[in-house]
């Protein structure tokens, strides 16, 4: 009715021609160009994140070892630290190193057993409504803080683990290192599984079509198959235990395993513990006076830190792209 | 041997392999669940007889029984507002930048892998080392202008509310951008993932009607991926809620008040947590688990808000 006695959606047609006048090309390449430079922009601050990461511990750890108190020898070589305490100051890093694989190894035998086998029943076994109840729960534990696991592990483990056996001091690595692993088992989990669902089914129907049983396929067919997965899970999971803070900072204690009094102290799990992480959080909530060597044998830590992890992640990576199996 | 000469011996013994590794495997998954039930009814425990309307809404105290968390509180929801604020726009337009518009040039394909490869190193960088970066280059900003004391540039007073100086100094600010620095990758890796799953032939029917690339970016592919960016991005507030240990470096880990404005210092509540934690005073062990119990109420929250949205738009998109 209205476009009977209306003639005016003709004009508005007519309209559109010089409507169309200001949206010329240039103007649309401009804006599509300041649209993309500002993308570019946003590409290039990740960049500059790393790069500024790299110059401010490369710039601090080297005024670290112009000092006359250090030399690179003792550093990389030396098995005692005492930056703090004591006439004579010494740097060497292998006790913070060794206070550091402490804890990731306990955290690891608790994370890697558990979160693997958890992940094949997952992905080869459970019944799907299982499964959608584990996957919240496993979303659910890797959403705690890792403050939260540093308090249960002061308050509920060590009192447990000193129940077990009165050789337990208050800070000991064996709660810390419990903890880290229970932190890090949901890490291992969902990235194990990922993997194993990702292996085609056709590999395990041609297991079965064999007279495998569900055993046999899980652990010679699928699990070797998404082996480059599994294993950058891991590496990751072991670069997060490395890089923890607060579960450290609150249970393991504040005195590195001192090397040079006996090698043997790197493998007692009973008393206490500093990792290269909970030493810089002491430096830097203690009132030590900045640049001096103590303070900035914290940005030296920190370097020798960010080394390791970067390394666990680059081989991480580089294991999942070369080992890739492309099926199909 | 004897197994093979037997079949049925044989086939029973890997019958009952099987069956020992499903117990093997139920065994391991109760254990974990199990850990995680000690885990919340210990801290339930520890923490009920804190936990009440006055401590929500006062100040940390010496005295156990006066402490509250809501300077802490505020702190945290400051941070984490700057946090957002920044960290959502530079996440979204990076995985934007990684996914919409790949190039076709060599030396420029060759700087997308390296921003790609470096996105996967950020992500396991250990938050600490951006709490060293977010002290340097946020709070102390390289010392190239001036210091706290004497800044370069202030606006307004300590009074104001929009009172701003530069270098930042200890405060919000800087430790806001800092937790940025920590979820910046992981809004990109999941905003990536939602770009990805949105089908190509979206792009196409878009590209053939004439739209450019953004406009294919902005009308199409986006609105299709933002219940997948938004999960992501919720769940990476969350981590920026619970981090702590960047924010050690940079904020108070005890303070009694709220911060009036963003050069103010503050506290967050994973610190406030960690501090009551670290005291020997058994009486403070139990504010700290209801601190626990407050921080771990507003993270389920958040993963409650992000499963609900991935629920509700789990639909195929073709």
């Amino acid at each position: 009715m209205t476009t009977l006695t209306n003639p005016k959606p003709e004009f508005t047609s007519t309209c559109t021609l010089s409507d169309c006048k200001p949206r010329s090309k240039t103007v649309r390449k401009i804006r599509e160009f300041c649209i993309i430079s500002g993308l570019v922009a946003c590409g290039l601050f990740s960049l500059a994140t790393t790069l500024t990461i790299i110059i401010v511990l490369a710039k601090e750890t080297y005024s670290f070892f112009r000092l006359d108190e250090v030399s690179l020898a003792d550093f990389f070589l030396g098995l005692k630290w005492a930056p703090l305490l004591g006439a004579e100051h010494h740097f060497g890093i292998w006790p913070l190193i060794s206070g550091t694989l402490q804890v990731t190894f306990i955290g690891m035998c608790v994370a890697i057993p558990l979160g693997l086998i958890t992940a094949i029943w997952l992905s080869e076994y459970a019944p799907e409504k299982i499964r959608r109840v584990l996957k919240p729960m496993l979303e659910v534990l890797a959403g705690i803080p890792t403050v939260v696991f540093g308090f249960f592990a002061l308050t509920v483990l060590t009192p447990s683990l000193q129940f077990l056996y009165e050789g337990f001091e208050v800070f000991n690595v064996m709660s810390a290192g419990i903890a880290v692993g229970i932190m890090c088992l949901p890490i291992v989990t969902s990235l194990t599984e990922d993997a194993l669902r990702a292996v085609p089914k056709s590999l395990r129907e041609g297991a079965y079509g064999l007279g495998s049983t569900r055993f046999e396929t899980s652990t010679k067919v699928v699990t070797p198959a998404a082996l480059s997965g599994i294993i950058a899970a891991f590496l990751l999971a072991i670069a997060r235990a490395i890089g923890e803070v607060m579960i450290v900072a609150l249970a393991a204690g504040s005195s590195p395993p001192q090397l040079s009094d006996n090698v043997l102290n790197a493998v007692d799990v009973t008393s206490e513990t500093q990792t290269m992480t909970a030493y810089m959080v002491q430096i830097f909530l203690g009132d030590v006076s900045n640049y001096g060597p103590e303070y900035l044998s914290a940005y030296a830590v920190g370097g020798t830190l960010f080394v390791m992890t970067l390394a666990l992640t680059i081989i991480g990576h580089f294991i999942r792209i070369k080992f890739r199996q492309a099926y199909e | 041997m004897q197994s093979l000469a037997n079949p049925a011996l044989h086939r029973n013994g890997r019958f009952a392999k099987d069956k020992l590794f499903v117990i093997l495997c139920i065994a391991a998954t109760m254990l974990s669940i199990t850990m995680l039930i000690i885990l919340l009814t210990s801290i339930g425990l520890q923490g009920k007889d804190f936990l009440s309307w006055k401590f929500l809404s006062s100040a940390p105290s010496r005295k156990p029984a006066k402490a509250g968390i809501y300077p802490a509180m505020m702190g945290t929801i400051f941070a984490c507002g700057v946090c957002a604020l920044s960290a959502i726009p530079i996440g979204v337009g990076t995985a934007i930048l990684l996914e919409e518009f790949k190039p076709r040039n060599k030396h420029l394909r060759l700087i997308h892998s390296i921003i790609q490869l470096n996105i996967t190193n950020l992500a396991g960088v250990p938050s600490i080392v951006y709490g060293i970066l977010g002290l340097t280059a946020f709070a102390h900003m390289f010392g190239v202008l001036g210091t706290v004391d004497q800044p370069i540039l202030t606006i307004g007073t300590t009074e104001d509310w929009y009172h701003l100086r530069l270098p930042f100094g200890r405060s919000v600010l800087a430790g806001g951008l800092t937790l940025m620095l920590v979820i910046l990758p992981i809004i990109i890796i999941s905003s990536q993932e939602a770009l990805r799953a949105v089908p190509g032939s979206l792009r196409h029917g878009a590209l053939a009607l004439g739209c450019t690339k953004w406009q294919t970016v902005w009308s199409t592919s986006l609105p299709a991926a933002i219940p997948g960016i938004m999960t992501g991005t919720i769940l990476a507030m969350s981590r920026a809620i619970g981090e702590a240990a960047p924010l050690l470096i940079i904020a108070a880990l005890y303070l009694r008040f709220t911060p009036g404005h963003l050069m103010d210092d503050f506290s967050a509540m994973p610190l406030q947590i960690f501090n009551w934690a670290s005291r020997p005073q058994a009486d403070f062990h139990y504010v700290a688990a209801s601190g626990i119990i407050v921080l771990l109420a507003i993270l389920l929250t958040f993963n409650a808000i992000a499963i609900t949205i991935r629920q509700l738009t789990h639909r195929p998109m073709s």
